[in-house]
Order: structure tokens, then sequence, then C-alpha cells
């Protein structure tokens, strides 16, 4: 192939990177061993492609974003099972919940920088957890919130089957579907352009002109809303909010994952999802002591592979 | 006289207990092409960063077109029409130049809209591609900035700076670091800009400035030693003393 072909290539992928991310996730469900898996992975995919925003595309390394993933999906999980809310709704209430909670963590957070941002979100992510795990009586503490049934969804006057996991795979890829579409058109407006100016010089982006701390405000609060899209989905899909969700280890995961994939590309994030996920639900039949394989995986992809797989995949289409 | 652009009034900077400039007042007219020079340690860095907003100072006041804008934050100054271009290199690295020309333009006429997509603004793409040709970077507009030459982007800087549609262009020492032939283009450019612009630029090479500037501002241990024409300049005795001397040891 030749570089001009590769590169057209490329462009056009580029342009139109939505469209066939979301076309690749409707066959998706075919390539995986079983259903399930696939859930998590589209619900984990949004919750990294989510948390990128900040981390590969405005260059803010969050160690917080479980509280969004977790309040998002406690807001969803809380208004269905204590409050009757009906599901679509009980969504829209998990993201702005964790909207809430995004506009507090990053009006603290985008007051520093570097390390001490990671450290101010982990330690605020940390006291949001200890606010639902105190709250038993809505919460279910230690043991979760159980109770989310949803057997029945009404869509459009229809009713369909969500314990079917191949309907619920496409209900919830409508959501994601959507999100992606959002997410990659932001990235494409002349506020995605700021975020890229922002994380390759912060400085210069601001003598431009553009307020540099209303636009890492913003870029927090809407990281945390697709988080928080990503959480209401996992609490629908697996009628249990586990109090693990808030835990700061599920923040490192998130890291783990855009690393692995590849943090400066719009899929990629979505990529390391999938093979954590995977290499996580083969090694685990395997042996017990699968983190250690999966630690060593990661350990190998960062010092080698920097750019993560799908990053590394697309480089190597355009050299060849 | 012309009109007064900017002004500092009686300005001092100290940081901690050392003294960096002491009571600073010129006033800057609009149009003019004017050089701060000075030795090392002049304090025209710190001068430089007052005139430009990067930090406040310590006491005066910094009056652009009458009005104070001292205390205001850096990125309020880019609204009011200054701009500058930075010592060290500073551009988006990872970022195409026009992508970088693209950014500063889309400052001043699109700011932050988040539904539409960023090539679908005709006017700004048209200025970033005529900004990138008047600084003669046309050609490189795909290129990845830090693949760029130091002379080239430093240009690139300065159509970057261009962008806001300055009324004022401040220079932190356009040609640091440039080999003879790259501060030959740039001097060319900064005349060329100089035109039908206000432009401060803060010097190390006093020979640079004095072909092309109609007035040169010497400052020296933080004080102002002399102000006036490259003429005047050239034949006062303080600054021969302090500044020219140095250059024949």
């Amino acid at each position: 192939m030749t570089t001009n072909t590769a590169a057209s290539l490329i462009a056009f992928g580029k342009r139109h990177r939505a469209a066939l991310a979301i076309g690749f996730l409707l066959i998706f469900p075919w390539l995986m061993p079983y259903e399930a898996l696939a859930v998590n992975i589209l619900v984990l995919g949004l919750y990294a492609v989510g948390f990128n925003l900040l981390f590969g595309y405005t260059g803010l390394l969050s160690f917080g974003h479980a509280a969004f993933l977790g309040s998002g999906a406690y807001g969803c999980g809380i208004a269905l099972v204590h409050f009757g809310v009906p599901w679509f709704a009980s969504i829209l209430i998990g993201v702005l919940v964790s909207v809430f909670f995004a506009a507090i963590m990053g009006f603290l957070a985008i007051r520093t920088r570097g390390i001490y941002f990671a450290m101010v979100t982990l330690a605020l992510s940390q006291c949001v957890y200890y606010l639902f795990y105190q709250a038993v009586n809505l919460t279910g503490g230690e043991n979760g919130l159980r109770g989310i049934n949803l057997s029945e969804i009404g869509i459009l006057g229809f009713s369909v089957n969500f314990l079917n996991p191949t309907t619920k795979y496409y209900v919830i890829l409508a959501f994601v579907a959507f999100a992606l579409w959002l997410f990659s058109r932001l990235l494409a407006s002349p506020f995605g352009a700021v975020l890229e100016a922002i994380r390759e010089n912060e400085s210069r982006a601001r003598a431009c002109g553009y307020d540099v701390a209303r636009v890492k405000f913003i870029a927090f609060v809407i990281s945390g809303a697709f988080c928080g899209l990503a959480g209401a989905l996992k609490a629908l899909h697996l009628s249990i909010v586990p109090i693990e969700t808030l835990h700061y280890l599920t923040s490192g995961q998130v890291v783990m994952m855009a690393l692995l994939g590849g943090m400066n590309t719009f899929f990629g994030p979505f990529v390391g999802a999938a093979a954590f996920l995977l290499l996580e639900d083969v090694l685990t039949t395997m042996t017990s002591h699968w983190q250690l394989v999966l630690g060593a995986v990661f350990v190998i992809f960062v010092l080698f592979f920097p750019k993560g797989i799908w990053g590394s995949a697309l480089a190597w289409m355009v050299r060849k | 006289m012309s009109e007064i652009i900017l002004a500092t009034r009686n300005v001092g900077k100290t940081f901690g207990g050392f003294v960096a400039l002491k009571d600073i007042s010129i006033e800057f007219e609009r149009g003019k092409l004017t050089a701060i020079i000075g030795p090392n340690g002049a304090g025209k860095s710190t001068y430089f960063n007052i005139l430009s907003g990067a930090f406040p100072p310590t006491t005066g006041q910094l009056l652009f077109q009458g009005r104070d804008i001292s205390a205001l934050p850096q990125h309020k100054f880019a609204n009011y029409g200054i701009a500058k271009s930075f010592q060290i290199t500073n551009v988006f690295p990872k970022l195409s130049a026009f992508e970088n020309v693209r950014v500063a333009v889309q400052a001043r006429k699109v700011g932050l809209n988040p539904w539409r997509n960023r090539d679908g603004y005709a006017e700004v793409n048209r200025r970033a591609h005529e900004l990138l040709a008047l600084v003669g970077l046309e050609a490189r507009a795909d290129r990845t900035a830090q693949d760029m030459a130091h002379g080239e982007q430093r240009a690139l800087e300065i159509a970057m700076a261009l962008a806001a549609e300055p009324v004022l262009l401040l220079l932190d020492e356009p040609t640091a670091g440039m080999s003879p032939e790259e501060t030959r283009v740039m001097m060319d450019l900064i005349q060329r800009l100089s035109r039908d612009r206000t432009i401060i630029l803060v010097e190390h090479k006093m020979k640079l400035v004095m072909g092309i500037c109609e007035r040169i501002i010497v400052l020296h241990h933080g004080e102002l030693l002399a102000d006036g024409t490259p003429d005047e300049v050239r034949t006062n005795a303080e600054v021969k003393r302090v500044y020219l001397g140095q250059g024949r040891h």
C-alpha cells in the first residue's frame, strides 16, 4: 500500500471515527465468547473514553474517576429502586448526579497540576466513596445497592425483554453509540481544539486568550458526565451496584485501560477496556494469579508500546 | 507627539528581597517600533513580563490606552489587543503549523463552540493560511511544529501572536538562539510587520535593533539608563560605559 492511500484511509477513518466505531460495536457481540462480557466491555469502554477526554485530550491525569462511574451507577440505581423512577429517566438522573460530583471535584481540582491534581482527585473520590458507603439506607452500604430488577422495558411504546442478553446489548449500545457520536463531535469542534492546545502548552493557550481554568472545568464536568452515563448503564446491566464501583481501584483500572489501548486516540481507550476485560476473563479461568500476568502485560505496553494497542496499530498502518 | 498606546508609571518589581525593577516610567507611542535593550540582568525580561501581563508589577501602574490594566489576568490581555511572542519557543509542539495558528485565530473569532466542526469555519481557516503566508510558512502548513527548524518555530509563534489582530505586538528576544541567516530573515519580518503595527521588542544584541528601530530604551540594574533614537543612544556616554563597552572586552 502506498503512503498516499494509507494516509487518505487514515484521514477517512478519522473523519468517520464515530460511525466506524459504532459499526464495529454492532457486530461486536458475535465476536465475544458470551454477551455479558460484550456488555461489560461496552460499558467500561465508554467509561475509559470519557476518562480519556481529560487524560488523553486535555492532559490531566485524574485518579478519581471512579467517583463518576460510581455516582452515576448509584444515582440511576437509587432512582429506580427507592423512587420507582422509569428506567430512561433514571439513566438521566445518574448522569446528573455524576455531573454534580464532577462539578464539585472539578472546581477544587483544576487549581492544581500534575501529581497534585492526581492526588486531589484521588482524595475527593475517596470522600465520595465514604459518602455512599455511610448512606446505608439509600445505597446498601457495604452490601451494595441491590434490587435493580429491570426485566421489561418500554421503548417507544414497545415492550422489550431486558433479560435477553442480546437485546440488552443493543439497548445499551444505543446509549453508548449516542455518547460516542457526541464525543467525536466535541473533539472535532473548536472546543476540542482548545483542549488539545491546553494539553500541548497551557501557558501558550492562555496567551492566545483562552480562559484555561474555565475550559479545564468544563472538560472535567463533561468527562464526569460520560463516565456517569457509563455507570448508569453498568447499574442496569448488573442489576446491582457494588460499593467497589466507587473504590479507587476502579479509578486506577481506567488509567490502565486508557494506557493499554492508547491515550492519544479516539477509540484507543475502548480497545484498552476490551483488552483488559478479555485478558481478565481468560486469565481468571487459568490461574488465580491472573493479576500478575495482567500487570506484566501492562508494564510491557507502557515500556515498549507507549502508544498502546490501538495507537501502535494506527502508527503501523501509517508507516506501511 | 502621537497617541500613547502603552505606559508604565513608576513600575517596580521585587522577587522576595531582590529588586528587579525600580521606578520605571515609560510611554510607548502608537505605530512605533521600540526596542528595550540592556545587558544580562538589566531587568529587560522582568519589564517585558509586566508589559505582557505575565505577572503584575509590585508597585506602580501599567496603562493601556489610558486604562489601568496592572491587575488584569493574563488571558484578558489578548482580548485588549496585546499579543506577545516568547523568549523561549512557545508553540503547541504536537499540532501542525496550521493547527497552531488556527487555534490562535479561533480564540478571537469563534471561542469555544462545542457544536460545530472546527473545519467548518472558512473565515478562520482563510485567516490562518494568510498568517502562515505572511511569516513565510505556507509551505509548512501540515508540518508538526516540533519537527520544524528553530527559526521556523519562532516565525510560527509570531503568526500565532498576530492571530489576535493585535494593536500592540510584544516580542521577547525574537532572534534568541538563531543562526545568522535565520536572524536576518526574522529581522526582515519584524521590519515588514512594523509598517502597520506598534511593536515593542526586547533584545540582547544591540547591533540588531540599531538599524530597524525608531526608539531605543536602555535598562541597567533595573533602572532606566537611556531613552532615545538609535543615534542618541549610540552616543550616550552612560550607555557606552555599561553596555557597549562590554562588547569590546
